[in-house]
């Protein structure tokens, strides 16, 4: 594998954050790290519709008209993501009910039209399927994050495997019922991006010009915060 | 490649069409695949969920698998008469099925149709834990319209016929955290121990929209609503009322009753 191969898989894992730097995808890190079984299950259906929607859009790049782009990249996002909620409900029902809608709102996740966008319309397909990785591995290295910590302190155990036996159960562990709700999210994805930008201060925005930048349009998707 | 070829109408028709054809033969032939292994997976989550209910019922786990002369059968009853359909087996019936055959289906009239269900079987499979003859829990299906979708649920009732013993929902497509609260195993224990009838007969189950004030005498027959899912919430008052009226499961509790009552 060449070095632009690894610099495209492993730049979005910290350099590139979509979630810790560019503020993609919250609103699923929100809602499915309550435990971390559903966290890994969010993490591999999102790094799948990754890498095989920036794949199909990369190899017909040079055939999409530019009028329909942004139609014709969400039209094949949206199929993948229905064949992934398919088969987890076929092959994991257990996990897809706690997931409930969120597999089908990955559709709205901005990290996959974002790289759509951003790169699969513009290189080819070996190269866009490994951002499509390194972006889904960027994700996942949050999520599972969040999902530790959150079924480590509010539910004293990791993957269902008890670690810290609660009091409930005659242990000494008095799980924080803030982690088991969805705010707790918030502040354990700050604490990370805090943490990840002390070590990188290269991170941390500048404050917003007070005139409107003349190129703000021409800033490529991916850049913009704020998105679900 | 000119751009202007790639920008042509006939060609962002083109493309638009070929892509649509081919994500739509991808996601059909995904489903129609999948389809079974998902259909054996609800199946399995609705057998749980019955044997959740049966089990969850004052010790009868131990009870049913003992040697205690304890049955679970499941019977067709014919919902008109309340009598058992023999001649239907209850493994193979499909009320669903059942509601739009013409012979074995009744379409509902709107002002007999509280539950919103347009059509419903003549006949419906219910279970029955039976001890020293005597029926001591009875499972009923029930369904009918929510919010968003039609839910589908058991209602357990206890050998007075009179008493839950139990609630759960199997399938629904209501709002996850809104309406989808009804599978909420705290809400749902809410129920045990609640009455469905008054002492004249008439069904009084219901959910209150507010939480249930616990000094009113009627309380008995009340359950705390679900926030934000009011509509959710009418819908199973409204489909419980129709199941246990004489239109749904009237005949066959009465019959039940009687039969419990001939009993020594």
């Amino acid at each position: 594998m060449s070095t632009t191969s690894i610099r495209t898989l492993t730049r979005p894992v910290f350099e590139e954050n979509p979630i810790a730097l560019q503020m993609l995808g919250v609103c699923s890190a929100l809602a499915v790290t309550k435990s971390l079984a559903t966290a890994l299950t969010m993490c591999i259906a999102v790094t799948a519709v990754l890498c095989a929607s920036n794949a199909a859009i990369s190899s017909i790049r040079r055939l999409i008209p530019h009028s329909i782009r942004l139609i014709v990249q969400i039209t094949m996002i949206a199929s993948f993501v229905i064949v992934v909620d398919q088969v987890l409900k076929a092959y994991a029902w257990e996990v897809s009910k706690e997931l409930s809608v969120f597999v089908g709102l990955i559709v709205t996740n901005c990290i996959v039209l974002g790289r759509a966008e951003a790169f699969a319309m513009h290189n080819p397909v070996r190269a866009s399927v490994l951002d499509g990785l390194g972006n889904g591995l960027g994700y996942s290295v949050v999520l599972i994050a969040v999902g530790s910590v959150r079924e480590l302190f509010g539910s004293g155990s990791l993957l269902g495997f008890v670690m810290f036996p609660q009091v409930s159960d005659g242990g000494w562990f008095m799980p924080v019922a803030l982690m088991r709700s969805p705010p707790s999210a918030f502040f354990v994805i700050a604490g990370l991006i805090w943490l990840l930008r002390t070590v990188r201060p290269a991170q941390i925005e500048q404050p917003e010009p007070t005139s409107p930048e003349p190129d703000s349009r021409s800033r490529p998707l991916a850049r913009k915060r704020g998105e679900p | 490649m000119a751009k202007s070829h790639v920008e042509s109408r006939t060609r962002t028709l083109l493309v638009a069409f070929l892509v649509c054809a081919v994500c739509s033969v991808i996601v059909s032939s995904t489903s129609v695949f999948l389809e079974p292994r998902q259909r054996a997976n609800r199946e399995r989550d609705r057998e749980e969920k019955i044997l959740r209910i049966v089990h969850g019922h004052e010790g009868l786990a131990d009870l049913l698998s003992g040697l205690s002369g304890v049955t679970l059968a499941a019977h067709v009853v014919d919902l008109a008469t309340g009598d058992s359909a023999d001649h239907l087996d209850p493994v193979s019936f499909d009320p669903r099925r059942a509601a739009i055959d013409p012979l074995l289906g009744i379409a509902l009239p709107d002002n007999r149709d509280p539950a919103g269900i347009g059509h419903r079987s003549r006949f419906s499979v219910v279970y029955q834990v039976e001890s020293e003859r005597r029926i001591i829990l009875v499972v009923l299906p029930v369904h009918g319209s929510g919010y968003a979708s039609t839910m589908y649920g058991y209602l357990a009732l206890g050998g007075d016929l009179n008493t839950v013993a139990g609630l759960t929902f199997f399938e629904h497509g209501e709002t996850p955290g809104l309406g989808g609260e009804i599978e909420d195993p705290d809400w749902l224990e809410s129920w045990i121990g609640k009455r469905v009838f008054d002492e004249a007969g008439k069904v009084r189950i219901e959910i209150v929209p507010d939480v249930v004030d616990l000094s009113s005498s009627d309380s008995i027959y009340q359950v705390d609503g679900l926030t934000g899912a009011t509509r959710t919430c009418d819908g199973v008052t409204a489909l419980l009322r129709y199941w246990l009226s004489d239109d749904g499961f009237g005949p066959y509790l009465e019959r039940v009753r009687k039969s419990n009552e001939e009993m020594p």
